[in-house]
C-alpha cells in the first residue's frame, strides 16, 4: 500500500512537468501578450515602451527559453508577479523593507471561491444524495417523475438568466437579500456575528443557484446508483433476511450506491478553486473565475500558468484522493480480492 | 495620458474593454424583461429633491466596472488606475470648465521667449495628507521616475522629451526642451504628482505604495477591499481646499445588469448607462425617472470606419469618397447608439476650437457615391450587383473587434449600404489582441472598424504623422500626406492657443478632402446620477458632468440614514 502511493506521488512530477508545458505552449500560441491589451491602444503611449515591457518579461524570447525561466522560479515554488496587476505577487504575500505587505492574487481570490464551492457541492450532495433515493424507490412513480422534471428544469435555466431574475425578485423588488459584492461596505464594524449573517447572506444567491442548476448530475448519478444495487442478489438477501425496508435501503443499498460519487467527489475537487465566470462576474465577487477570465484576456501569463498549475496538481491530487477513499471504503479494493489498478 | 479623467469619472461607453462581454449579453436580456414588466414594482418612498444649500458631509456611492491594478496610473496604463488616481493626486496644470488650461499645483507658469523652457511657479503651502510639505522636488522625482527605464510607463514618450528639469527652490519647477513642445502642458497636466519621501529608493513596479498611496488631493484612500469596493475619505489637508462630500466609494460591479440592479435598489447612486438603459429603461420606468438625474455629454472619442491605404482600391481618394458618401451615419447613429451620438467632420470633438466649425459630415450621397466609382473607373459589366474594374471586383473585408456589439452592428449597416452602390464586403470580427497582433501590426487588413480616444490636447501626430507606420505605430492604415506631416509638426512647436486653432483646422480639412477614414460617430457619455447629489454643473459644461465634483454634496435630510447593509 506504502509504495503504491509513493509511487503514485513520485508519478505526479512528471505529469505535472508535462501539463505544465502543454499548458505553457497553448497559452503562447494565443496572439497577442500583455501589450496588445485594448487599454494599451492609446495614442499617447508608444511603440518603444511597449518593446522595452516585451523585454523585461522576456516576450521577445523564444518560448522554450521563457518555459524554461518558468519552471526555474517553480522549482522554488516562485509563482512569479503578474503582469498586468502592478506586479502583485501571483500567489503568495509578499513583505516589503518596510514591513508593508501585499496580498497575492490567488491568496486573496482562493478563500472566496473555495468557500463558495464548498458550500454548493455540500448543498448539492444534501439535495441529490435524498432526491436520488426517492427517485429510485419510487422509480417510474409520480415522485420520480417530478424530481426528474424539476431536474431538468434546474438543468435547462441558464445560470446567469435565474440569477438576474432572482437578484431582481429577492434584492430590488423585496430587499431580502444583497444583489452583488461579497461584503456590505459597514462589514468593518460589525460583530462577530453580523459578519457571519453578512457573508451568508451575500454568499446565499450565488450559492443557492449554481447548486440548483447544478443538482440535475449528481441526482441522477445516485438514482442510477441505487437502481443498480436494488436489483441486485444481496439486497434480495437482506430483504428475505426480515430486514426492514428502511434498513435494507439505507445500510445496505446506498452505501454501496454511494461509491462512484467518491470517484465524481474527487473529479470535483479541482473543480472547487475554478470559480464560474458567469456567476462571479454577475454577482461582483472577486474569485478565481474572474481571475483567471481576466488574466486569459489580459495574456496575463503568471496568473494563467499559477492558476493552471495549481489546477493540475489538484486534479492529480483529487484522482489520487479519490482512488485512497475508494479502497478505504471498500474492503475487496482494500484487501486486494480485486486488482489494483 | 491621453485618458485623464478630469475627476475620475470614466464616461466613455465606447472605451469599455472586451472583459465585460459577458455582462452585454445579459444586460441585453435583462432589458427586454425589465420593460416588458416595467409597470409592476411599486417604491414606498415618494421623496422630493428641493435645493438645499451646500454642505459637508455624505456618503457617494458610486460602481465602477473593473478593480483598478495599483493607484499609480501611470505605471499601471489603465484607466481604473488613472479614475481613482484622479482624487488622489495633483498635477501642475488642470483644465478648467471650458477645457482651457489653467494652475493646480502651479500657481503660474511662463514659456520661454524661445519656447523650449518652461517654468513652474507652485502655490505656496502645499503640502501630503500626513502633513509633509509638497515641493518642487516631489515633481522633479515624478517625472524622474516616469522617464526611468526600470519604470516602463506606456507614457514616458512625452516626458523623455525633457533634456532636463530643475527645481532651484521648493517653489519653482524648471523644464528645458531641446525644441519647442506644445502638447507639453498637457502633459504636464496629466502627470500625477507623487510623494518623494514615501517612493524615494522603492522598486516602483512592486512598492506598497501602489496599494496604499499617500495623497494631496481632496480625497484619501481609507479602504480597499480588492475587486469588492474602494472607499475614499475627504483629506482635510487638501491643497485645493476641501470637498463637501466626506466619503466616495467605489464599487467594483462587473456586470453592467447587476450595477443597474444595484441603481434600483438604491444601493449606489450613480453608474454610466448604456443607450438602451439610458434612453429607453430609466424613462419607462417613473419611479427611476423620480430620483434619478440623467447626463450625456460628448467624449472625446469616435468611431471610424479605416482604410488600409497601402492596398488598392484604397489608395484612389475617389474611392474613399464613394464609401464616405454611401454610408448614412445618422442611420448607424440612430440604430446602433439609439440617436445618442453626434456625425463629425473632423477628428476633435464638435464645440471645442479644435473642431472645425466649416467642416460638415459628409452627407448620404448614394448618387454621388456610384459617380464617384463610375469616375474611378468601377462599373458592373456582368451586371451581379457588384461593380469591378480591370475584371477585378470591388469586394473588401472589414475587421473589428468581437464583443464591441456596437462596432459590429455599424459593420452590418455599412455592408448593406455599400451593397447598394455596388461594393461587396465581408465582416470579420476577431478578438482583441488578435485582430492587433496579427492583422494591425503587420497591416494585413482592408479596412476595419474601430475607435479613437483623445486626449484634450489637439496634437495627433502619433495617428497621422507619416514616420508613425512602423508595426505597432498608431498610423498603422498608412496614411501619408506631406501637408498634414507639416501642419503637424507646427502645431506641436506652437503655444498659443489661437494660432494652434488655425493649424488644426487647416490640418482636419486636409484630412476631410482626402477621406483616409470614414468618421461615424461620435458617442455620448452617459450617466445616472441620484437626486440626492446636488451642486452638479448644469448644464454640463464642456469639461463633462464630473468637473468640480468636490463641490457636490449631499443634503442631511436626503442622505441614507445608514450605510447600507442589505
Amino acid at each position: 500500500m506504502l509504495t503504491y502511493l509513493i509511487r503514485r506521488i513520485l508519478w505526479m512530477i512528471p505529469m505535472l512537468v508535462g501539463i505544465s508545458l502543454i499548458s505553457f505552449f497553448i497559452m503562447h500560441l494565443a496572439p497577442g501578450d500583455i501589450t496588445s491589451s485594448e487599454a494599451a491602444f492609446d495614442p499617447k503611449s508608444s511603440e518603444e515602451a511597449r518593446q522595452k515591457l516585451r523585454e523585461l518579461y522576456h516576450l521577445d524570447k523564444p518560448i522554450i527559453v521563457q518555459y524554461g525561466l518558468w519552471l526555474e522560479r517553480m522549482v522554488h515554488l516562485d509563482f512569479g508577479h503578474s503582469f498586468a496587476s502592478h506586479q502583485k505577487p501571483v500567489f503568495w504575500a509578499e513583505t516589503d523593507k518596510e514591513g508593508n505587505t501585499t496580498p497575492g492574487m490567488i491568496q486573496e481570490a482562493l478563500p472566496v471561491t473555495l468557500l463558495m464551492n464548498i458550500a454548493g457541492l455540500l448543498l448539492t450532495l444534501t439535495l441529490a444524495v435524498p432526491l436520488g433515493v426517492i427517485a429510485a424507490k419510487k422509480y417510474a412513480r409520480w415522485p420520480d417523475r417530478s424530481i426528474t422534471l424539476f431536474n431538468f428544469i434546474g438543468f435547462s435555466i441558464p445560470g446567469f438568466w435565474l440569477s438576474l431574475l432572482l437578484m431582481y425578485w429577492l434584492g430590488v423588488i423585496h430587499t431580502w437579500f444583497p444583489i452583488s459584492g461579497l461584503h456590505s461596505l459597514n462589514y468593518a464594524q460589525l460583530d462577530t456575528l453580523g459578519k457571519a449573517q453578512d457573508l451568508l447572506m451575500h454568499l446565499f444567491l450565488p450559492v443557492v443557484i449554481p447548486a440548483i442548476t447544478g443538482l440535475a448530475g449528481v441526482t441522477m448519478f445516485v438514482k442510477n446508483g441505487m437502481l443498480d444495487v436494488l436489483s441486485q442478489d444481496f439486497v434480495t438477501t437482506a430483504r428475505a433476511k426480515g430486514l426492514s425496508d428502511r434498513t435494507v435501503t439505507y445500510r445496505h443499498a446506498l452505501r454501496n450506491a454511494l461509491l462512484p460519487l467518491i470517484t465524481l467527489i474527487g473529479l470535483s475537487l479541482p473543480g472547487l478553486i475554478g470559480g464560474s465566470v458567469i456567476a462571479e462576474t454577475i454577482f461582483a465577487i472577486p474569485g478565481m473565475g474572474k481571475l483567471f477570465y481576466e488574466a486569459v484576456m489580459m495574456r496575463d501569463f503568471p496568473v494563467v500558468m499559477g492558476i493552471l498549475t495549481i489546477g493540475s496538481a489538484l486534479t492529480l491530487l483529487g484522482n489520487l484522493l479519490a482512488d485512497l477513499a475508494y479502497a478505504w471504503a471498500d474492503p475487496r479494493l482494500r484487501k486486494g480480492v480485486m486488482p489494483q489498478r | 495620458m491621453a485618458k485623464k479623467q478630469m475627476h475620475g469619472w470614466q464616461h466613455n461607453s465606447a472605451m469599455r474593454t472586451h472583459r465585460h462581454g459577458i455582462g452585454r449579453i445579459s444586460v441585453g436580456l435583462l432589458c427586454s424583461w425589465l420593460v416588458a414588466c416595467s409597470s409592476g414594482s411599486q417604491e414606498p418612498q415618494s421623496q422630493t429633491f428641493s435645493a438645499y444649500p451646500p454642505q459637508p458631509g455624505g456618503t457617494l456611492i458610486s460602481a465602477m466596472p473593473s478593480d483598478p491594478s495599483s493607484m499609480i496610473g501611470m505605471v499601471a496604463g489603465e484607466s481604473a488606475s488613472l479614475a481613482i488616481g484622479a482624487y488622489l493626486f495633483n498635477s501642475l496644470l488642470k483644465y478648467d470648465q471650458n477645457l482651457d488650461l489653467t494652475g493646480e499645483l502651479a500657481e503660474s507658469w511662463q514659456v520661454a521667449d524661445d519656447k523650449k523652457t518652461i517654468t513652474f511657479k507652485l502655490k505656496p503651502g502645499l503640502q501630503w495628507a500626513d502633513g509633509k510639505p509638497l515641493t518642487s522636488a516631489d515633481i522633479l522625482f515624478t517625472w524622474q521616475l516616469i522617464t526611468d527605464e526600470k519604470t516602463h510607463s506606456p507614457y514616458a514618450s512625452d516626458y523623455q522629451l525633457v533634456t532636463h528639469a530643475d527645481a532651484p527652490d521648493p517653489r519653482t519647477f524648471i523644464v528645458h526642451y531641446s525644441q519647442p513642445f506644445a502638447p507639453a502642458l498637457e502633459s504636464w497636466a496629466s502627470l500625477q504628482v507623487l510623494p518623494k519621501h514615501k517612493l524615494a529608493g522603492q522598486d516602483i513596479r512592486t512598492t506598497s505604495f501602489a496599494q496604499k498611496p499617500l495623497s494631496s488631493h481632496y480625497y484619501q484612500l481609507k479602504e480597499w477591499r480588492h475587486g469588492e469596493y474602494i472607499k475614499l475619505e475627504r483629506n482635510p489637508k487638501s491643497v485645493l481646499g476641501s470637498a463637501n462630500i466626506d466619503h466616495l466609494i467605489e464599487r467594483i460591479i462587473p456586470d453592467p445588469a447587476a450595477q443597474f440592479l444595484e441603481l434600483m435598489a438604491d444601493n449606489i447612486d450613480s453608474m454610466n448607462l448604456d443607450p438602451i438603459t439610458y434612453a429607453r429603461i430609466i424613462p419607462s420606468r417613473p419611479t427611476l425617472q423620480v430620483r434619478l438625474n440623467q447626463f450625456k455629454e460628448l467624449g472625446n472619442s469616435y468611431t471610424y470606419l479605416g482604410f488600409n491605404l497601402k492596398r488598392k482600391p484604397f489608395d484612389d481618394v475617389r474611392v474613399r469618397k464613394a464609401i464616405n458618401y454611401a454610408i448614412d451615419k445618422q442611420e448607424i447613429i440612430d440604430g446602433v447608439y439609439l440617436g445618442l451620438g453626434i456625425a463629425i467632420g473632423s477628428p476633435y470633438k464638435p464645440g471645442t476650437r479644435w473642431s472645425n466649425p466649416q467642416l460638415t459630415p459628409y452627407p448620404f450621397d448614394p448618387t454621388r457615391a456610384k459617380k464617384l466609382l463610375a469616375e474611378a473607373g468601377y462599373q458592373d459589366s456582368d451586371g451581379d450587383g457588384v461593380v469591378e474594374r480591370d475584371g477585378k471586383k470591388l469586394s473588401f473585408e472589414v475587421l473589428t473587434n468581437l464583443g464591441n456589439k456596437g462596432r459590429e452592428k455599424t459593420a452590418v449597416i455599412i455592408q448593406r449600404r455599400l451593397k447598394e452602390v455596388g461594393i461587396e464586403t465581408h465582416i470579420r470580427s476577431l478578438e482583441w489582441a488578435s485582430l492587433l497582433t496579427n492583422f494591425i501590426k503587420p497591416g494585413d487588413f482592408d479596412a476595419v472598424v474601430m475607435g479613437w480616444g483623445l486626449g484634450l490636447d489637439p496634437d495627433q501626430y502619433t495617428i497621422w504623422h507619416s514616420s508613425q507606420q512602423k508595426p505597432g505605430q498608431f498610423n498603422f492604415i498608412g496614411y501619408s500626406n506631406p501637408a498634414v506631416d507639416k501642419l503637424l509638426e507646427q502645431g506641436r512647436l506652437e503655444f498659443d492657443p489661437e494660432k494652434r486653432m488655425q493649424i488644426y483646422h487647416e490640418f482636419a480639412k486636409v484630412l476631410y478632402d482626402d477621406s483616409p477614414l470614414v468618421y461615424l460617430s461620435a458617442g455620448y457619455g452617459l450617466t445616472a446620477i441620484h437626486k440626492r447629489v446636488q451642486g452638479i454643473m448644469n448644464p454640463v459644461p464642456p469639461a463633462g458632468v464630473g468637473y468640480d465634483s468636490q463641490k457636490w454634496y449631499i443634503p442631511e435630510p436626503l442622505r441614507r440614514t445608514q450605510i447600507q447593509a442589505e
